[in-house]
Formats: C-alpha cells, structure tokens, sequence
C-alpha cells in the first residue's frame, strides 16, 4: 500500500511538472510589427485577433467556390478585395514580424504560405528569380507530339 | 430523491440538444461580420466557352513558333515548367492533331491534315465540360462545376488523390509531384503557387474575369485565334462564330459536352 501511494505521488509530480514547473516564469508577448501607417484592420481589431483564420476561411469558400470576391465591411461599409495575397499583406507586409511572431508563439503552424506568397521573401528566399524567356514546351523543335499525349 | 422515467428522458434530451447546438450557436456569432458580394466589374456569363481557331494559330505557329499563350497563361498563373514529362503540369498546351482529335480520321480529313495542316499542333486545354467527369470521381469536391459553366478547382481542398486525373479523357489535369516552387520562371506575385501534392489545370481565369478581364491566353494572343464568350447568349461574338464556322469538339462521342470548339 504505502508503495502505491508514493508511486501515485510521484507520477502525479512528473504528470503536473509542465504546470508547476512554469509558475512565476514570464514569457514575453510577441511584438508584432505590420510594417503600415493604416490605423484599422477590415473589421474590429479585437475580432481580428480571435477570428482572423474564420474570416479567412470564409473569404477562401466565397472566393473561390461562390465566385464573390468583394468584402463588404461591417465596421466601416468599405469594400475590400477578398485576398491574402493581394490585400491582407498589402498591410501585413512583414510577415516574418507579424504572422510568424504570433504563430510561433502560440505553436501554430498554418499552411497559408505553402501556395500563397510572401511579399517580401517571394516563394525562394535562398535563391534569386530565373527569368522565364521562353516556354519550355515539349514540342518546341519538331513542331508536333507524337507522345500519345492526349 | 423522486425522478421517473419521463423526468430523466425530459431532462436528457434537452441536454442532448443544448450539446448539439452549442457548437452552431459558436459558430454563429464568429462568423464573418460582413457580407461578400461578387465584384461590379466582373464577367459574368450563363456559360462560358472558347473557340480556338486553328486556322489562325497554325499561321502563327509556322512562322514564328508561336507559344504567346502558353507563356502568358503560365506566367499568370505560376505554372512550374519541368523538363520531364513526369513531372509536367499544363494549363495549356500544343498537341498533335492525331492526339487531340482520335477518332476523326476520315480520309479526307486525313488529306487535309496531311496537305494542309501538316505539322500543325494544336493548343488544347480543359475543356471546361457540361458533363465532367472529374468533378463526378472527385471524392472531397475539390473540383467542382460553377454555374456559369467554369470547371474549378479549389486547392485547399484537393487531397491529391488523383480521381479527377483518371477520369479526365483530355489529360488536362496534372498533379504536381514535387514542390513546384523552384521550377517557376517569372514570379506573379497577384497570384499563389501551388503546392506538393495538389492536382492543377486550366480555371478559364476564374480569378481575371471576377475583376472584369479577359483570361490571359485569350489577351495575349495576337493572332485572334482564341476567342473567349458567352455561348448562351445568342448575341455574343462566339456565337456569332459557332453560326457561321463549322466547328468540331475533341472526343464529343464520350458524352462530356466540351465546351472548347474548334475551327480546322
């Protein structure tokens, strides 16, 4: 019996460790950067910061499965192009200080930037840009495929 | 402490509702505070369809090589170039008549094609059907047809599964095997890339006509082989074409109801 009860003690220690073993620690809040002078988000600051990957989602579903590309804004009636890409980071121009500071410090780790493109970094940090001169089509030299491709 | 049967039920199944519903109720008041309504500027058509008329483009292609609408489409939309075919993605491209036309070998059209469209290749692309099969095989409705006629596909939902790969008798869709970053010329910076593992094609330009331009392959074309309209209104310069061209379809006997047409 005593046996028992010390190995419940300590596995209860180890278990809460995370918990107790924090208290009193003060991790910093990120200090987020947006690199703009415009004072006011689409919609309240405060829903903003709760709601910003709902209303995300939202745009994306309207965007491009119902064809609605113009956001009406309840805030301030103005209207907005539905875009990540060519909206959002036209104010959140630095990503790396604002979306990455915060998602790295609540350990989240969204795939927006899988396909969407950082307006600063491009899609290749490491390596400059090829320029793209001409199309690199299969059958560019004998004319036609005769591949059997469809 | 007195409870009967009819108690307990009462009392459980309002508690079953309050658990159901919470999460709706939620879910509710996050939602976007505003409302999103399609641009002014926009397109918009009951079906949209192409002619591209070969006539013109094999002139182009014979003289100068012609791919303006290839460049133009994959710089628009990001579209990697990859040296090997295993790895290809294509929006649009050229094929050879006898690829993209099977089953028309009658022998004059075979004379025709051997005297005058010799070696001409023929630009091909989703054929945006009336019918698709891709969107029927595709199991998370990452494909999925828009009532003005638009085939779409919706990245953030495609599992890369391949269905619609399959199912397409055009090959107009291509999955991206590896990380097709790299292998992007000309960087649009107005419009995403995709990623490892999605299947992409042709979106008619879905994105340009919902801010009132035409799609880019059309734009670009010099030669005015591409026409791109509204092949519901019988007003439309399309239709005026389709009356008095004759036109043919790639594979029409397979019941998809392409709506690219073409002029030989």
């Amino acid at each position: 019996m005593p046996s028992i009860v010390a190995g419940v003690i300590i596995f209860l220690v180890l278990f809460t460790y995370p918990f107790w073993g924090n208290l009193g620690n003060k991790t910093a809040a990120p200090v987020l950067v947006t690199g703009t002078t415009e004072k006011q988000c689409v919609e309240k600051t405060e829903f903003m910061k709760t709601s910003h990957m709902k209303l995300l989602d939202e745009w994306r579903d309207a965007v491009v499965r119902d064809g609605k590309r113009v956001y009406v804004s309840k805030l301030n009636g103005k209207h907005y192009d539905m875009s990540l890409q060519n909206t959002c980071t036209k104010c959140h121009i630095k990503k790396d200080q604002f979306c990455d500071r915060c998602h790295t410090y609540v350990n989240v780790s969204p795939n927006c930037w899988a396909c969407h493109i950082d307006p600063v970094q491009g899609i290749n940090p490491q390596t400059p840009p090829q320029q793209q001169t001409a199309y690199n089509a299969h059958t560019q030299g004998e004319g036609v495929a005769t591949d059997g491709s469809r | 402490m007195d409870r009967d049967r009819r108690d307990f039920l009462k009392v459980a199944g309002l508690s079953a509702l309050a658990i159901g519903a919470a999460p709706h109720l939620a879910c509710a008041a996050d939602d976007m505070p505003g409302e999103a309504i399609p641009s002014p500027k926009a397109l918009t058509a009951k079906r949209w369809g192409m002619i591209v008329d070969i006539r013109k483009c094999s002139k182009a292609t014979s003289e100068r090589k012609c791919v303006d609408c290839v460049v133009a489409c994959n710089n628009t939309h990001n579209v990697p170039s990859f040296d090997s075919k295993q790895h290809e993605v294509k929006w649009i491209w050229q094929t050879g008549l006898e690829n993209a036309f099977p089953g028309e070998e009658n022998r004059f059209l075979d004379e025709y094609i051997t005297d005058t469209l010799k070696g001409t290749p023929i630009m091909v692309l989703c054929n945006h059907c009336d019918n698709p099969p891709c969107v029927r095989v595709c199991p998370v409705q990452a494909t999925f047809r828009r009532s003005d006629g638009i085939v779409m596909q919706d990245q953030h939902r495609c599992i890369g599964c391949r269905f619609c790969m399959a199912a397409c008798p055009y090959g107009a869709r291509s999955l991206n095997w590896v990380d097709p970053r790299p292998k992007i010329g000309q960087v649009n910076k107005e419009y995403p890339t995709r990623t490892r593992g999605v299947v992409e094609k042709c979106t008619f330009c879905f994105s340009r006509l919902s801010v009132g331009v035409i799609p880019a392959c059309v734009e670009s074309c010099k030669e005015k082989a591409l026409i791109f309209g509204d092949v519901d209104d019988p007003n439309s310069e399309i239709r005026q074409i389709l009356r008095t061209q004759p036109t043919i379809r790639r594979k029409p006997h397979l019941g998809t109801r392409p709506q690219v047409y073409y002029i030989l």
